[in-house]
């Protein structure tokens, strides 16, 4: 236990400094990669490439350029509430970011029940969203709110469902416990991969990321923002540095909610245990502590592309068909594989 | 009605059935006179090529009706108004600092003539026979000076914003129409623009430069010697481009 | 088509219901929405006010006029030569088909027929500027319905054929390039041979959009069964073009009337769809772009040699008379009734443009549907607002 060493005050530094190193990287990597550059390759063209070679320092250009501009609020806006909003969306997000265990050590916090506590603080920032819409007295931002608010709500379940399949395979709660299952585990017996739930769990994890998609307000599920009906649903209103909180929350968010996915279908942090004949979470070499944060940004990165490149290419449901989709296809789906896991974890 | 195909296209270029130097529009003029009788005033076919008639101005929704379930033309193109007084202004290119020069104000109306100076204009497309009728009517004015002629609100719904815009551009009612708010000018705009006598104020102000525009010669005599000063930069600001 | 018109008549009735819900007291409150004038899905200035219960429109009003600029009176202080090049500016991505129409009309007064080569080019420039104009429509398409991608692509090929349009005309979006009696100029040098690769171009960026968003499942839900205008209501509101060829009415104004462009010299398929919803539209409008650069291809194949200029006198005069002239536009039916007094300007030009009809359905075709729908039925109806305010 490297944390152990320290006193208590280097430790809560170091977890405030890492928690705010995990919430803004992805963000930036997000926004950078695919955001600018994938999306425009995409579109034949180069997007930025004045700012820095390639463009790669476009990012702070932008935050720059925020952060500059005028913080305008809305004469009838309920200014209080208007202001709070971006930020709890914001913590949602580094409370979120929280549970994520990175290494055989380096985790914020480990709690026993972090798949529920995960799942529980991650729909906080759906209170921020439908406060911005409410607050800022616009009837798009209200819209927006409202359809955020419903939209949210029902994609939680699907996500909770499509989780319990893998926690019942598990058998514990404790996401660093779902990766060592994950990697001490075996298929048929050869172990030369451990056993990613991806692979067993692939309903759940198609559910998941779908539920991902919409819990991230990205296209195909970004009715909340759409900004050809709504201009910009509940942000219409934010400007300059608010604008910010909420467009680095949005892609935090990507980033937090792909390395949970990463965890609990993708093995997280861990390399088979196999390949260097640990045993157990004690066991492992201490260099793991610095690889598996890498391999955790390495599997981040790819579910993020698969999140974003949906996000580019596809259009945009209706509410009513959102809804529909939510409850009467994701939800059935994923209670049916909570049903045969658990067959098959007793018969097993 | 045209025979809808099944299919989700339909092969190309069937022969039109309006063929050149047909009976086809005079039988529209036929009809429309079997119909209207005295309604109708007046007609004019060329043949192969279009047809205009005239109608009384009580005849005018009358005539609608027949168009669209008699002679067939189901499908309403526009509906307009002109005013035939010749424009007081002319082309707008007199110079506004010189008294205005004597100008006719004959009224000479189009084809199938006319006895006032506002006429409503129509034309409505036979999609099966392949031809169109433009179709007019008198707009006298009553007492107190108002225009009114009957909406053709019911017999195409199409006509609501073509006639709530000659509505607003002559000045001309139309009866049974319930919403003849502005189109495009504020509410409180007082005119009515297309009319002639209606000074197209850009031409007003400042002498157009399509006719003070005469450069002069090199080395001859400038008359205007940098006086009028109308040239190059005389843009009408009527002009502005549409963007993107 | 009979399912199709109850459905029309089931959002009737539920616009009904939403009505009486709004007069109940202490239920719900409605609310009146301001779609616009700035707003991301009007494509200039319209304003639409849909009044809301929920997210479905009770009913819409759309109101124009923000950019009403006065065409039809400022036309009569004009020579003949110097309307076209106000009349470009109406639908403003199509510019040179809006020129045809009227040109054609004053020389019909006139008595003018341009030479075939002229006739030829205008036909091309025509379809080349249909081809600009509804391949920025398939792009603008997914904007509207949240896909990002088609737009750049739209935009992409698009400049190729304004560059096509500019080399051969010398103005990108406004060529004025069309006189009476002929053109100004023949086309340039290697023009025809960089046409066709264009135009495989072309050919190709409708596949890509048919594959990236038509055959997109959620574009198809998004569009199938939403905003369907029957053809008997399509007629009566007089609409045009692609919107009333996706009504089921087989009726193109190239093929379908006598007039001195090279249309009848070539053979092509006019496109119509039975079901009149929005994807017929777009269906339609896809399928006209892909036919669109065939048509320029034959076209290039059969251009005859010859003069671009007919003879005309200098100072040009229009004799006494009326015309009506309308060709099938990008946007759909577009006409000049040109009343011309001897002078050397018109006495009266009533320019009948297509976007005005469309969209004079939309209080119509907008009850009882969802705010979303209603961005995917403007859009689908697609209008430009210079085409409606004039």
């Amino acid at each position: 236990m490297v944390a152990a060493d320290l006193p208590y005050w280097a430790q809560s530094l170091l977890r405030v400094l890492g928690g705010t190193v995990a919430v803004l990287l992805p963000a930036g990597t997000i926004v950078y990669l695919f955001l600018f550059k994938m999306m425009s390759f995409m579109q034949s063209r180069l997007g930025p490439m004045e700012a820095g070679p390639y463009g790669s320092m476009q990012l702070f250009a932008e935050v720059g350029k925020w952060l500059q501009k005028e913080d305008i609020q809305p004469e009838l806006a309920d200014k209080r509430i208007f202001k709070i909003a971006p930020l709890i969306v914001l913590v949602s997000t580094f409370i979120l970011v929280a549970v994520v265990p990175f290494g055989p050590d380096a985790w914020f916090t480990n709690f026993e029940t972090g798949v529920f506590y995960a799942l529980a603080v991650s729909s906080v920032s759906v209170l921020g969203i439908l406060i911005a819409g409410w607050s800022s007295a616009n009837k798009y931002s209200l819209l927006g709110g409202l359809r955020a608010a419903g939209q949210l709500i029902a994609y939680e379940l699907p996500m909770v469902l499509a989780v319990i399949g893998v926690v019942i395979q598990a058998g514990t709660l404790n996401l660093q416990g779902i990766v060592v299952s994950q990697n001490a585990g075996s298929m048929f017996g050869w172990d030369g991969l451990g056993n990613p739930y991806i692979l067993t769990q692939f309903v759940g994890f198609l559910v998941f990321m779908i539920s991902v998609q919409a819990e991230l307000t990205q296209t195909p599920f970004d009715m909340p923002i759409a900004e050809s009906e709504l201009v910009s649903g509940y942000m219409t209103e934010y400007s300059g540095f608010r604008f910010l909180i909420f467009f680095i929350a949005e892609f935090a968010n990507v980033g937090v909610f792909t390395l949970i996915a990463s965890i609990l279908f993708l093995g997280g942090w861990g390399i088979p245990f196999s390949w260097f004949g640990w045993t157990s979470v004690d066991s492992i070499d201490n260099w793991m502590n610095v690889v598996g944060p890498l391999i955790m940004v390495t599997k981040m990165i790819v579910l993020s592309f698969i999140v974003m490149w949906v996000r580019f290419s596809y259009p945009r449901l209706r509410e009513d068909q959102l809804q529909r989709f939510a409850w009467k296809v994701l939800i059935p789906v994923s209670l049916v594989n909570i049903m045969i896991t658990a067959v098959l974890k007793v018969m097993f | 009605m045209v025979q809808l195909s099944d299919a989700v296209a339909t092969a190309s270029t069937p022969e039109p059935l309006a063929l050149p130097g047909d009976g086809l529009r005079e039988r529209v003029v036929q009809q429309l006179r079997d119909v209207l009788g005295e309604g109708l005033v007046d007609s004019l076919v060329k043949p192969g090529d279009d047809v205009w008639v005239r109608v009384r101005p009580e005849a005018w929704r009358a005539a609608g009706f027949a168009l669209r379930d008699v002679v067939g033309c189901q499908h309403f193109s526009f509906l307009s108004a002109i005013d035939w007084m010749p424009s007081p202004f002319g082309r707008g290119e007199d110079d506004p600092t010189a008294p205005p020069p004597e100008r006719s104000t004959e009224v000479r109306h189009g084809y199938t003539g006319g006895d006032a100076r506002f006429q409503v204009f129509a034309r409505v497309t036979n999609l099966v026979e392949h031809f169109g009728v433009t179709i007019k009517a008198d707009v006298p004015a009553g007492e107190n000076g108002d225009l009114v002629v009957d909406s053709w609100l019911s017999v195409y719904a199409g006509a609501n914003w073509h006639e709530r815009e000659a509505h607003e551009m002559f000045g001309i009612r139309f009866a049974g129409h319930p919403d003849l708010r502005n189109m495009y000018l504020p509410t409180e705009f007082e005119g009515h623009p297309l009319r002639k006598d209606f000074p197209l104020l850009a031409r007003m102000v400042k002498p157009w430069p399509g006719i003070v525009d005469v450069e002069p010669l090199p080395g001859g005599d400038d008359p205007n010697d940098g006086t009028t000063s109308g040239t190059t930069s005389g843009t009408t600001g009527d002009t502005e481009e549409g963007g993107e | 088509m009979t399912d199709l018109v109850d459905r029309q008549k089931l959002s009737y009735i539920a616009a009904q219901a939403a009505d009486a819900r709004l007069n109940v007291e202490l239920e719900t409150e409605g609310m009146t929405l301001n779609i616009g004038p700035q707003h991301p899905a009007t494509h200039g200035t319209l304003r639409i006010i849909v009044r809301l219960d929920g997210e479905q429109v009770v009913w819409a009003d759309p109101s124009a006029g923000y950019m009403h600029r006065g065409y039809e009176k400022l036309t009569e202080v004009r020579t003949f030569p110097q309307v076209t090049s106000l009349i470009n500016r109406i639908d403003w991505l199509g510019s040179f088909a809006n020129e045809v129409p009227f040109i054609l009309a004053a020389e019909k007064l006139m008595g003018v027929e341009a030479p075939p080569r002229a006739q030829w080019i205008r036909t091309i420039l025509f379809e080349l500027s249909r081809i600009a104009n509804v391949s920025l429509f398939l792009g603008d398409l997914g904007v509207q319905l949240g896909a990002i991608t088609p737009v750049f692509m739209a935009f992409r090929d698009r400049e190729y054929v304004l560059n096509l349009i500019e080399s051969a005309t010398g103005g990108r979006f406004h060529p004025n390039f069309d006189r009476i009696g002929g053109l100004k100029d023949d086309l340039p040098k290697g023009w025809i041979l960089e046409t066709r690769q264009v135009m495989k171009k072309l050919r190709n960026f409708c596949d890509e959009i048919e594959n990236l968003l038509f055959g997109n499942a959620i574009f198809q839900i998004r569009t199938r069964g939403i905003g369907i205008i029957p053809k008997e209501v399509a007629l009566q509101y007089g609409l045009s073009g692609a919107n009333l060829r996706a009504s089921g009415v087989d009726w193109d104004l190239r093929r379908d009337q006598k007039i001195p462009l090279a249309y009848d010299k070539i053979d092509f398929k006019v496109w119509t769809h039975p079901d009149g919803d929005s994807f017929a539209r777009c269906w339609i409008r896809l399928q006209e772009t892909r036919e669109a650069t065939l048509i320029v291809d034959k076209l290039l194949d059969g251009l005859p040699a010859g003069p671009v200029m007919a003879k005309v006198p200098r100072i040009i005069k229009v004799p006494e008379g009326e015309a009506y002239v309308s060709t099938e536009n990008p946007l759909g039916e577009m006409g000049y009734y040109v009343v011309s007094q001897g002078d050397l300007g018109p006495f009266r030009v009533k320019i009948r443009t297509a976007s005005f009809n469309n969209i004079s359905i939309v209080p119509w075709v907008l009850r009882g549907v969802f705010v979303p729908d209603v961005i995917t039925i403007l859009a689908s109806l697609y209008f430009i607002l210079g085409d409606i305010d004039k």
